[in-house]
């Protein structure tokens, strides 16, 4: 900008900054509102007007973990004073734990659909950064036949509607029995994100000079011993930067996971919306899942900052 | 493959005599992947191509009988089908439309001195790094015709946005916006940043309004990295499956993978929902194509 700035510059630079405040506001409202909500009793989730200022609660993530069932009566002052803080919560909702025959509290489906979700994307995404990063090596350092359009293959399949490709893997997976099993999404999540990290990785590798393993050839490392003790090491932010967007690709995939699994292998986010059901739904609870799923994407994308335009991209931006 | 011969070594070398040869490396590195793409990937949609000749249904027990061509016949003879194509034109136009004006809107707001510029920007960018199904779930709260906070905030009453089949579908763009507004924002930042500052003085110099400003500098310089960004945003709109599933189940915001989805998994017309995949596919190739093309282009500048 010019050096001397007139005062209508200024007044709109003041404009253009409360602007950009407000709209970050609105942007983040629906983000603090599932946050808020996951922290308030159950009866002051849905009103008129919407509760902003409330005592926050645990009850919802309780609520969340655990099975519970109506209370036709309120539990006696023995039975309350007898259950430990977290049930009496539950309790103060209206609401009781379910035990089985030996007083063992039951669990809801969330904790092992949040499991289910950290065992695939982890395994999914160890898969498809760790082939992906040998794959692009090999692109950038050697001459392949028809690079290009092995390059544009290897994108395309990602570019397909997942429904698309869940029709025939749902159809195979059903012949081999692959349905519902962690192994079956994990193969799937691993083609998928095969792509994109073979893309992104080749853009890290070419930034790697080539002289750095040269020079290590002539010291007489095998190009082998070159690729792990030299360009490995150089890689590891491209490899980190590259396994965060593949995890939460992974983590954040709805379709392939409401199509090909049920209940053992299912995945949090078809999950999720199917605790909505019938009735009136506890929002707090929805709200409190939700939470707990959104938050390892949040904390990542914190960490990722710095290159988000580059994966966003598929490495076609470079900053 | 593996006829091209390149390598930096003396053969002769200490080095390459004890380790494996480039070529080998090289195929060791590349085919593994593109074997698994092909079986994972590229398998599946020539078994589905077989299919998608039959009468199958994955439902019965019933052996599939060959039907020929006819399930793409009455595919491309069905209005309903086209309807959806409709749907799902309109919905690309009218998010993409949307998203490039607050991504850009926003972009043209934070290009300047702010405090805290780094940290506003990350937190804008948070909407699209999260779960389409799960956030677009909670949107349903938000929407909600009684104690939904925007019918509250915007004071609209008991307004409908997702019952309603006039509205469904721009309810469920909305929701896109908002999430996809930071990713044409972020490409924007960057392409601003990247204008030479001193084209902007030379236009204070010559005492050019804001405007000519605008169209004459910003938007053609910006313009490579938002065609990235529409190409982007066109091709997952067109894909869109998730957040119009979970918010509506209006058939006016019937998109053509929720059609697809439904024939194949709900009505189980398997050999009829090959075959629209197979429809589909060839739409998705053709943009691609396309999309690579430009990408090339863009690159070698």
């Amino acid at each position: 900008m010019a050096a001397v700035r007139t005062s209508s510059e200024i007044t709109f630079n003041r404009v253009a900054i409360v602007a950009v405040l407000l709209v970050t506001i609105i942007f983040l409202a629906p983000i603090y509102w599932i946050a808020s909500t996951a922290f308030k009793p159950r009866n002051l989730a849905t009103t008129i007007p919407p509760t902003v200022v409330f005592q926050p609660e645990i009850s919802p993530f309780v609520k969340l973990f655990t099975k519970r069932s109506q209370l036709r009566s309120p539990p006696s002052p023995e039975e309350y004073a007898a259950a430990p803080w977290w049930e009496r919560v539950v309790f103060d909702g209206g609401e009781k734990i379910v035990r089985d025959g030996k007083g063992q509290v039951q669990w809801s489906g969330y904790p092992s659909r949040f499991l289910n979700s950290l065992i695939i994307a982890i395994t999914s995404t160890v898969l498809a950064v760790g082939m992906g990063t040998f794959t692009a090596y090999g692109f950038s350092r050697f001459k392949v036949k028809g690079e290009a359009d092995l390059l544009f293959f290897i994108l395309s399949t990602r570019m397909l509607p997942p429904v698309v490709v869940a029709i025939p893997m749902f159809l195979m997976y059903r012949a081999v029995g692959l349905n519902d099993t962690h192994i079956g999404l994990i193969i799937l999540y691993t083609a998928f994100n095969l792509s994109f990290s073979v893309w992104l990785m080749k853009g890290f590798m070419d930034e790697i000079p080539k002289e750095y393993e040269e020079a290590a050839l002539v010291d007489g490392y095998t190009r082998m011993e070159a690729f792990f003790k030299i360009v490995l090491p150089e890689a590891a932010t491209g490899i980190a930067a590259t396994a965060v967007f593949c995890f939460i690709t992974a983590w954040n995939e709805y379709a392939f996971a409401l199509i090909m699994t049920n209940r053992r292998a299912q995945t949090a986010p078809p999950f999720i919306p199917s605790q909505v059901g019938s009735g009136l739904p506890d929002w707090t609870v929805i709200a409190a899942g939700t939470f707990l799923f959104l938050l390892p994407v949040a904390i990542f994308t914190f960490l990722l900052r710095n290159h988000l335009l580059r994966g966003m991209s598929f490495g076609a931006i470079r900053k | 493959m593996a006829t091209t011969m390149i390598t930096t070594l003396d053969r002769s070398s200490r080095a390459a005599a004890r380790g494996l040869s480039d070529i080998s490396i090289r195929n060791l590195f590349i085919i593994p992947t593109v074997l698994f793409l092909i079986v994972f990937n590229i398998f599946p949609l020539i078994y589905s191509l077989g299919y998608s000749f039959t009468d199958f249904r994955a439902s019965t027990n019933a052996p599939a009988n060959f039907v020929g061509l006819q399930s793409y016949r009455d595919l491309l003879n069905d209005p309903y089908v086209w309807s959806n194509f409709a749907i799902t034109a309109k919905y690309v136009i009218v998010s993409v439309v949307g998203q490039l004006l607050v991504g850009f809107g926003v972009a043209m707001l934070l290009n300047r001195d702010i405090p805290l510029k780094g940290l506003i920007t990350t937190l804008l960018l948070l909407p699209m790094m999260l779960s389409m199904a799960v956030v677009g779930l909670f949107w349903k709260l938000l929407y909600d015709p009684s104690w939904g906070v925007i019918n509250y905030a915007l004071g609209l009453g008991n307004f409908e946005w997702l019952a309603d089949p006039k509205m469904a579908l721009y309810a469920v763009a909305l929701t896109d916006i908002w999430m996809w507004s930071p990713f044409v924002m972020l490409l924007s930042l960057a392409g601003l940043s990247a204008v030479p500052k001193h084209l902007y003085e030379a236009a204070a110099i010559d005492r050019a309004g804001p405007f000519y400003t605008f169209f004459r500098i910003t938007l053609p310089l910006v313009a490579p990295i938002l065609m990235i960004a529409v190409i982007f945003r066109t091709m997952e709109a067109f894909k869109t499956f998730d957040l119009a599933y979970i918010l509506t189940s209006q058939p006016t915001a019937e998109l053509i993978s929720i059609r697809l989805y439904k024939m194949a998994f709900q009505e189980w017309q398997t050999g009829r929902s090959c075959a629209m995949a197979y429809i589909v596919l060839i739409m998705v190739l053709a943009i691609t194509n396309i999309y690579v093309k430009y990408l090339n282009k863009v690159k070698e500048r």
